[in-house]
């Protein structure tokens, strides 16, 4: 899981510092950051706008735009569950209900020990195998209710 | 000798385990001290059968599968190696019905290499394709690619050869090739399959683009959604750029060529292709109005190809076997082959390539058999989430662009979405708006209000509020997206929306859950 490193200036800077020299750089830094530190700090915003010579608003406008990119840490571990239609097909709306009254979240949100996100995502390309779902890296598919709950269980506290 | 196991790492292959599959193999091999190299390849695309894994004897291979973690002992015991009986043993995959039916020209190697082995790929055909088109002149490029027939995957299935030719023509000092690799549509995996089976075709295709049009640089946007996919594509990149086929001088020729890859960040809209520009430029992933041409004024306003991955992954077929040879596939003016993704509720899903001129009944009847659920089909929608929902009465229309377009439907990337008889239209229909409103880039009023006034109104159909007016209503509104949205996304939302109330009506009609329980 990314996001090891809490936020510092200093780094960021580095970050930003090392993504700057390609052609239309916003999005890897973007991209570079959140690895880093889990999330894009607000306070990356003029950072970034520095280095590429943009105004804060067209920084700012580019990370509100994007699904991805969040403005606080998220949980130790995130599920992304596919919400198109293959995975409807499968059952995946009962599914999702199941995850998100087990965890007592809903999308987006984080469990209150910190543990796990929930983030909804439209298409994994594992439409032949829904549902599907990406929990940090981890592909996951044919779920079920019993296998979903063993796959959050087995990770590691 | 050193025997060679075959296991895949294709997403959906590792979704349904073939990492614990390959790591009980490696500990059997060891602890049983066995001569065996395990090589990780794409898939086949039989995603039923898979982990489904495969060994070389006499040069052909035999399959296995689907294979778990404790099938490992056993398959070994009965001389796996060797292509020994097992009740997993699924024979030669080429005589597997599923992939014998199919004719793979883009797909061929898909699952038989090792996906970043320059001379795997070369032993199997790759790179003869270049080596022609290094031998001849941009002009003559473009002739082939026009003269196969080849439109393009992405959707709008607009004539590759064509748009090659504006950014050839176009004077400018830098030109760039653009890939599209953002597969968002729904029941869409062929391109992501592609990148993690056989991702040097792609630079190879892209290779060749540039040499036709004189670029010198190329970009890949993967969506983020494809964390597997974009490794796999820069390992490639580094490969071929190692191989000499990419860098300041392509194979020795003294054309400049190099490729990066690049992550989308969750963004729908960003797979339209004035949207992904703006996106590689930086910024929000807002459409732009066309014209200009990105041909014309592309990346950085430079002239530029963006195709999508397919149809550039086939190139370098075309290029080594000729476009005629190409060109006789397919029906009409569908030239060639079509990859299908057969997905949702189906017991065979997976990936078929066959000539266009299929029927929807061929394709669910021959190779999906039947539902996963055992139920009858009832819907299947076409095209991803912009395309049409067709009943039964309409399973007999060929895969073919204008035979599509002449039901009102659209076959955009090629991705099938079976639903058995559970399924609800009205709620498929709800789902297009709310889709549309979530993923609109903003930019149009008719998109950007008009998805939202959808789902409001489509939540009064469903909850029975007035559903003869608000029926109209949806009506009315669909008729103003499809005909004032700048791009697809409004101007096609109403194709889902319109198909479910015309060949579904009783699903807008029936009684709401609330009262019924009342
Ligand atoms: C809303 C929308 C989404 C699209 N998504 C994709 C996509 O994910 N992949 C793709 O290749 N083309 C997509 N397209 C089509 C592209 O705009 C463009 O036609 C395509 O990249 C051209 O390449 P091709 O000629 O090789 O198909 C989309 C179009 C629209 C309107
Ligand atoms: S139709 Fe929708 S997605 Fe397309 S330009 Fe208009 S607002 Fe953006
Ligand atoms: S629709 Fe869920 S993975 Fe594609």
């Amino acid at each position: 899981m990314s996001g090891i490193e809490t936020w510092s200036a200093a780094r960021a800077s580095e970050i930003i510092a090392g993504q700057q020299h390609l052609d239309g750089a916003t999005l890897p830094i973007l991209h570079a950051l959140q690895h880093a530190f889990g999330y894009v700090d607000p306070q990356a915003v003029h950072l970034i706008a520095d280095a590429l010579n943009l105004s804060k608003a067209e920084v700012f406008g580019t990370i509100s735009f994007y699904h991805d990119f969040r403005s606080k840490p998220a949980g130790r571990h995130v599920l992304k569950l596919c919400r198109a239609e293959a995975c409807q097909a499968m059952g995946a709306v009962a599914l999702h209900q199941h995850c998100r009254t087990r965890h007592g979240i809903d999308w987006h949100d984080t469990t209150p020990d910190g543990e796990l996100t929930l983030e909804p995502v439209f298409c994994l390309g594992l439409c032949a195998t829904a549902p599907a779902a990406l929990l940090d890296d981890k592909p996951l598919a044919r779920l079920t209710t019993g296998k979903i709950d063993a796959q959050i269980e087995g990770l590691s506290r | 000798m050193t025997s060679v196991l075959y296991i895949p790492t294709d997403a959906a292959a590792l979704a349904v385990g073939a990492d614990e599959v390959a790591a009980a193999f490696q500990a059997e091999i060891s602890r049983r001290g066995l001569d065996v190299q395990i090589v990780r390849t794409g898939s086949r695309g039989l995603f039923w059968l898979e982990p489904m894994i495969e060994i070389n004897q006499d040069g052909g291979r035999i399959a296995y599968g689907p294979v778990e973690p404790d099938d490992v002992a056993g398959l070994l015991d009965a001389g796996l190696m060797l292509g020994g009986d097992h009740r997993l043993r699924l024979g030669p995959p080429d005589e597997i019905p599923y992939l014998k039916a199919q004719t793979r020209l883009t797909f061929a190697r898909c699952g038989l290499v090792d996906p970043i082995s320059v001379a795997d790929y070369r032993a199997h055909g790759g790179y003869v394709g270049l080596d022609r088109a290094l031998a001849m002149d941009a002009t003559a490029i473009v002739d082939e690619v026009k003269l196969s027939g080849l439109r393009g995957r992405g959707g709008a299935g607009f004539p590759t050869g064509i748009k090659w030719n504006t950014v050839r023509l176009a004077v400018d000092n830098q030109k760039y090739i653009v890939c599209n690799a953002d597969e968002g549509d729904s029941g869409t995996f062929a391109d992501r399959m592609l990148m993690e089976g056989d991702p040097l075709s792609l630079v190879e295709g892209m290779t060749i683009a540039a040499l036709a049009v004189g670029a010198t640089k190329g970009f890949i946007y993967i969506r983020s959604e494809y964390p597997h996919a974009f490794a796999a594509m820069n390992r490639a990149i580094l490969a071929a750029t190692e191989a000499g086929y990419l860098g300041p001088s392509v194979a020795g020729s003294g054309h400049a060529f190099t490729i990066e890859a690049r992550l989308g960040a969750g963004a729908y809209i960003c797979g339209e292709e004035t949207s992904l520009l703006e996106s590689l430029e930086g910024r929000r992933g807002l459409v732009r109005a066309k014209p200009p041409l990105p041909a014309l004024k592309g990346l950085f306003g430079k002239p530029t190809v963006v195709n999508n991955v397919m149809s550039l992954a086939t190139v370098p077929w075309i290029m080594a076997n000729g476009a005629q040879a190409y060109a006789d596939f397919g029906m009409g003016r569908s030239r060639g082959t079509l990859p299908i993704q057969l997905a949702g509720n189906i017991k065979q899903g997976g990936l078929i390539e066959t000539a266009f001129g299929l029927t929807l009944r061929q394709v669910l009847d021959q190779f999906g058999g039947g539902t996963a659920t055992g139920r009858p089909i009832r819907a299947v929608q076409v095209g991803g989430p912009l395309g049409a929902y067709f009943p039964d009465r309409l399973f007999d229309t060929p895969m073919d662009y204008e035979a599509f377009a002449a039901v009102k439907g659209l076959i955009g990337h090629g991705g099938i979405v079976v639903f058995d008889d559970t399924v609800d239209l009205a709620h498929q229909a709800r789902f297009a708006f709310e889709f549309c409103a979530q993923e609109s880039c903003g930019k149009c009023t008719p998109c950007r209000i008009g998805a939202t006034r959808g789902v409001e109104t489509m939540d009064k159909v469903l909850s029975g509020v007035e559903r003869a007016k608000n029926l109209e209503l949806i009506d009315d509104l669909c008729q103003l997206m499809t005909e004032a949205s700048l791009c697809a996304m409004g101007g096609l939302t109403p194709v889902p929306v319109l198909s479910a109330i015309t060949h579904f009506p009783d699903d807008f009609n029936r009684a709401p859950l609330l009262a019924a329980a009342e």
